[in-house]
């Protein structure tokens, strides 16, 4: 929660808004330890948003991007005219160190956004979706109430890795190409690449094959900060934009893609 | 026209060498790719997703980790093409 705040304070500040205005937050998330209440909830108390609507979203990787789709939503249909975007998770609480397959890739962090009114559409249709069928291959070890009745020990973030490498790169691929096409961009208008920071690997062939230009940045803050789930793409996305990678104005297609599994991808314009 | 074992070692050996750097010629019928080759859960996974391709074989998830040989692997896409 602390670093979803501060996160939440530092959007607000370069909106240039008051938090009163904020009437929708939005938190993606997969390690708040409360089925109830939300972490939105306190998190807009916190901002100075706390009559603002407020829900958390579970969308695991794809989370933060999932948000952006609905805040985008909210405000082209009126509903809202402010919206706080958060992806902040703490996997910490949730590794195994006796794991292999992806506790030691795992990190905490938030990256948050302000969305707001425009003259001119800054953010494109999301590509987005899910496929339950391999619901099985990102996941938890057991469930809450496995631990209470003693069947497993405390659950822990698993996944199938040589599964959710193929299916992060050469699906996943297939969905930032609708995605582009559906912003009415050509690959040479990008300035960046933000993927969900899965791992290196992934990274590097996700964007072998999606095939852009070397002119578009393609962020690798994970080698930095680590998989930090629903926070990676916003954290990924202010790393380049502070070490000045990239120009506020510019466009960056970014997808968010695991646990579900999930995906959601569209185009945005750099703040 | 289905391809020959032999065809299909070659064209395997080529896929190892792009995605690994690893000379063809070492990819043998009798090596393992991880014990042997050296070659991560990974770099299996671009190897099997670009001999779909190029063999118009289907290599599901579930059969990758039986892929242990080189000739587990030739063996399996020789007997499923189309």
């Amino acid at each position: 929660m602390d670093m979803a705040v501060e996160a939440s304070k530092e959007a607000v500040a370069k909106a240039g808004i008051e938090p009163s205005e904020i009437d929708a937050v939005i938190l993606s998330t997969i390690t708040f330890p409360y089925a109830t209440p939300s972490g939105a909830t306190l998190l807009a108390a916190e901002v100075g948003a706390e009559n603002a609507a407020a829900f958390d979203i579970s969308a695991a990787c794809a989370g933060y991007c999932y948000g952006i789709a609905q805040a985008d939503a909210l405000i082209r249909s009126g509903v809202s005219r402010y919206v706080l975007v958060v992806g902040g998770e703490k996997t910490s609480d949730f590794i195994s160190p006796t794991d292999r397959s992806i506790s030691f890739l795992l990190g905490d962090g938030a990256g948050a956004a302000i969305v707001g009114p425009s003259d001119h559409p800054g953010i494109s249709k999301t590509v987005w979706g899910s496929d339950g069928s391999n619901w099985d291959k990102v996941g938890m070890t057991g469930s809450i109430t496995d631990f209470r009745d003693g069947k497993t020990e405390w659950p822990t973030l698993v996944q199938e890795g040589q599964s959710v490498f193929r299916w992060a790169v050469w699906e996943m691929v297939k969905v930032a190409k609708e995605a582009l096409a559906a912003s009415g961009l050509e690959p040479e208008d990008l300035a960046a690449l933000v993927t969900h920071q899965a791992n290196v690997r992934i990274i590097d062939e996700f964007a072998k094959q999606l095939g852009l230009p070397d002119s578009v940045v393609v962020a690798k803050d994970i080698v930095e900060t680590g998989n930090t789930s629903a926070a990676s793409v916003p954290l990924a996305m202010h790393r380049l934009l502070a070490e000045g990678q990239v120009q506020s104005g510019g466009f960056a297609l970014q997808i968010g893609f695991g646990a579900g599994l999930a995906y959601a991808a569209q185009v945005v314009e750099l703040p | 026209m289905a391809l020959s074992e032999q065809d299909v070692l070659a064209g395997l050996a080529e896929l190892v060498n792009d995605e690994t750097g690893i000379a063809a010629d070492a990819v043998q019928m009798d090596k393992s790719f991880t014990d042997d080759l050296d070659i991560d859960s990974i770099s299996m996974m671009t190897i099997v997703v670009n001999a779909e391709d190029k063999f118009g074989v289907k290599i599901p998830d579930e059969e990758v980790k039986n892929l242990i040989t080189v000739s587990d692997a030739v063996n399996f896409i020789t007997s499923n093409q189309g």
